[in-house]
């Protein structure tokens, strides 16, 4: 625990050494936090708080206004659904209602219990041509159908079963 | 130091123009986000594996003096939809939905010289005819591409490619030749307006932040593509990013900037990388950085990612955000231009806006003034998406009507099922959730800033949703209600609340519990909201109620009143019933019904009691004959 709790704070210091502690480079800061441990820990923002010489109500405000910020871990893998305009039309909310009720989440369960998977969705992917679109990842899925998402579900749940077996 | 402090433009290009005039073909490969997502980039490989397999040399990225063909990964072509998108130049054969497959078939045709691979050309969806010029095809035929025209045509990690065809040539002509005061004059000449949505003129705003005395001042592109629905700016910064930089560079002499900011919206990481790696290769060869075109002067940009507020398009949310603050707009004035970035004079401008520059330079100010309409001058990108059979990015002069764009470029509307409808659009969103919606009354209202405002639209960034006749407006206006309450920030109390009780009232209608009381509340609410709040996106956020209620107030009226939805969309007030026609008294619907609510026997039509039915949709599945609709 205690190594853990030591490196965990030296990438921190990196970054933070990085933007050499300057407070402007916040969101940059919080960005590169989150990409190592994919959310924002609350002893973190403490810390890069004191580092910065802001108060923690700065960071924290900050991050929690900025919505590609998270509090609490994701899960493995993290599906984007678009419900921009285009997607939207194109009936975006159909294929959110399969995956909820494939992975048997809600809109105030976002993340399933195996820590495998994160529904998100979000206002424009900018793939309005393909839409309505699916982010698994980074890897985008266009012109989806209810058949297709559940299809994609069903295909990772099946690589992760045969990765943990082998 | 080993890099030239002089990049002789002249000598690139002819190089460049050398090195390539042997190649027999150049082939050009979408790389766009939307191709890419349909497998583009294995093409590419595939490409490269079967033209060296035939014996024959290709050169990609870094070119040979001789070679057989020149494989080039671009930028957006537009054409989203038909990706991923294959072209053979110097013939400009347009291949459509091109998969690792037909690489083979398309390499022998080109060997064998003027062959074509008949069903990977586009096809015509109300003629059936196979078209092989991309010039040729109505989606780029009847469009008017000058900023757009290198986007999808060369390279993207190529700066010689782009200086080939007269980059940088107008970023060293201001930094050497022409004085700050020209350079703003002759953008305001041009009649150059903001591109990302409020249509202030370019050049005034240049002259605006020059004027301010300064020993530091910013210049920052706008590239916070918020709007759901708008994808131009994200092609621009990837499909050719260097025009972003000399637009910019322009800027700063325009207004003495010494440095610069590109603010991209985190959803879209192929344009942070693309733009970065641009910089990269600019500051090596002395176009950006210190002494930039051995002129003595210095101008350097940074690439700030944002973290996903819709808010921070506004200029003084966005500045807040660079500043490492919540992007939270602040009281104007003092405008940026007077005290902006870290307080210091700053000029703001769109992606579009800056990569428009170098071309106005380029033809001049009063050719440019030329194209578009006596108050929009010049050419618009729009991204025509929903229910339309060409979906993609469009560029076409202000002052192009819905026909053309919706008719002609887009190829006429679809149905839900995928099938070209034939028939006319509902409703056209411009401008997202700050816009509003235009009917078929508007089909030949010239499009321009001020045409739009009459008829109760903007011109926005330029998303252009086509909607068919199975659209719920009221829906759709309080799809765009949640949007914009969701990126409310919280600052001004009108926004925060008035959003939402909005989306509450929008709620009610749709959820059959509203009265005229509820009308009469929105509407009045929708005006305190639009007069009350501090910036652009509480001041147009009840655009697309007030919209939706003047143009389609029928079927708010239906919703409201008879408690039923035109459409069927809205699932409370959906009925279900058998049309006795089509009936063929199986009892299928019957037997499946969980609550027994349709009756109904041999020779008698079924029908179904909307007491007791539940609105499951059980039955609609079940039915072989399309006998039951929801509406």
């Amino acid at each position: 625990m205690g190594d853990n709790f030591s490196s965990k704070f030296e990438r921190v210091c990196a970054i933070l050494n990085k933007y050499n502690q300057r407070s402007d480079k916040l969101i940059p800061i919080l960005q590169e936090v989150q990409e190592e441990y994919s959310y924002l820990p609350e002893d973190t923002m403490t810390y890069i708080a004191t580092a910065l010489g802001i108060s923690p109500g700065a960071v924290f405000g900050v991050a929690t206004f900025y919505s590609h910020f998270t509090l609490e871990p994701k899960g493995k893998y993290i599906i984007k659904v678009c419900d921009g305009t285009a997607c939207h039309v194109k009936k975006s909310e159909d294929i959110i209602g399969v995956i909820e009720k494939e992975l048997g989440l809600s809109s105030k369960k976002k993340t399933s219990d195996d820590m495998m998977f994160t529904l998100e969705t979000v206002a424009c992917l900018g793939a309005c041509g393909l839409a309505p679109v699916v982010v698994v990842n980074d890897a985008v899925h266009g012109a989806m159908t209810k058949e297709k998402t559940a299809e994609l579900i069903k295909q990772i749940k099946e690589e992760e079963l045969a990765n943990a077996t082998v | 130091m080993l890099l030239s402090d002089k990049i002789n433009l002249e000598e690139r290009k002819q190089h460049y123009l050398d090195q390539t005039k042997n190649y027999r073909s150049k082939i050009v490969i979408c790389a766009g986000t939307g191709c890419m997502a349909n497998g583009s980039m294995k093409v590419y490989a595939k490409f490269k594996e079967v033209i060296r397999d035939r014996g024959l040399d290709v050169t990609v990225a870094l070119k040979k003096e001789k070679a057989d063909y020149m494989l080039v990964e671009s930028g957006c072509q537009g054409f989203c939809q038909m990706g991923p998108l294959v072209t053979i130049l110097p013939e400009d054969t347009l291949y459509t939905k091109v998969q690792v497959e037909d690489v083979e078939a398309i390499v022998d045709q080109m060997l064998t010289a003027n062959g074509k691979v008949e069903h990977l050309l586009f096809e015509r969806p109300d003629t059936g005819e196979r078209i092989a010029k991309q010039d040729k095809i109505p989606f780029y035929e009847k469009q008017h591409r000058t900023m757009l025209k290198l986007c999808g045509n060369i390279d993207v990690n190529d700066l010689d490619e782009y200086i080939a065809n007269e980059g940088y040539f107008m970023a060293r002509k201001a930094v050497l030749e022409m004085t700050d005061v020209e350079i703003c004059k002759e953008i305001l000449d041009s009649g150059l307006r903001g591109r990302g949505g409020g249509g202030f003129p370019t050049g005034r705003k240049w002259d605006l932040t020059r004027v301010n005395e300064s020993d530091v001042k910013y210049v920052i592109c706008n590239g916070d593509e918020g709007d759901p629905g708008a994808f131009m700016d994200r092609c621009v910064m990837e499909g050719n990013p260097h025009s972003v930089l000399e637009g910019m560079i322009i800027a700063a002499m325009g207004v003495n900037a010494t440095e610069g900011y590109i603010y991209v919206r985190t959803e879209y990481p192929l344009a942070v990388s693309r733009l970065k790696s641009a910089i990269k290769v600019a500051r090596e060869s002395g176009i950006l950085g210190k002494n930039i075109f051995g002129s003595g002067k210095d101008f350097d940009i940074h690439v700030m990612e944002g973290a996903g507020a819709f808010v921070c398009g506004e200029e003084t949310a966005l500045i807040s955000s660079i500043e490492g603050k919540r992007g939270m707009p602040t009281l104007k004035p003092p405008f940026p231009a007077q005290k902006g970035l870290f307080g210091k004079p700053t000029l703001i401008n769109n992606v579009e806006t800056l990569a428009t520059v170098p071309v106005v330079l380029r033809m001049g100010a009063e050719k440019y003034s030329q194209i578009g309409t006596a108050t929009a001058k010049g050419t618009k990108t729009f991204a025509l998406t929903g229910n339309v059979a060409n979906t993609g990015l469009i560029e076409v002069p202000f002052g192009s009507t819905l026909r053309q764009i919706v008719g002609e470029v887009g190829g006429g509307v679809m149905n839900n099922d995928g099938t070209l409808c034939g028939c006319d659009f509902k409703a056209v969103q411009i401008g997202g959730p700050s816009g509003g919606c235009l009917t078929q009354d508007h089909l030949d209202l010239p499009l321009d800033y001020d045409n739009l405002q009459k008829v109760g639209a903007m011109v926005g960034s330029g998303g252009l949703v086509v909607m068919n006749q199975g659209t719920c407006m009221v829906k759709l206006a309080r799809y765009f209600m949640q949007f914009t309450q969701n990126e409310s920030c919280g600052k001004c109390v009108v926004c925060r609340e008035g959003t939402r009780q909005m989306l509450a009232l929008l709620d009610d209608i749709i959820e059959g519990n509203a009265t005229q009381e509820t009308l009469d509340l929105l509407e009045e609410l929708a005006q305190t909201v639009k007069v009350g709040s501090l910036c652009g996106l509480g001041k147009t956020a009840p655009n697309p109620v007030l919209s939706t209620m003047r143009y389609f107030k029928d079927e708010y009226h239906a919703h409201v009143f008879d408690k039923r939805c035109p459409t069927g969309e809205c699932e409370a007030l959906a009925s279900y019933r058998v049309i006795p026609e089509k009936c063929k008294f199986c009892s299928l619907c019957a037997k499946k019904c969980p609550v027994d609510a349709i009756s109904g026997s041999k020779g008698v039509p079924y029908v179904i009691d909307t007491e007791k039915c539940i609105k499951c949709g059980v039955c609609i599945t079940v039915c072989r004959f399309g006998a039951i609709i929801k509406g």
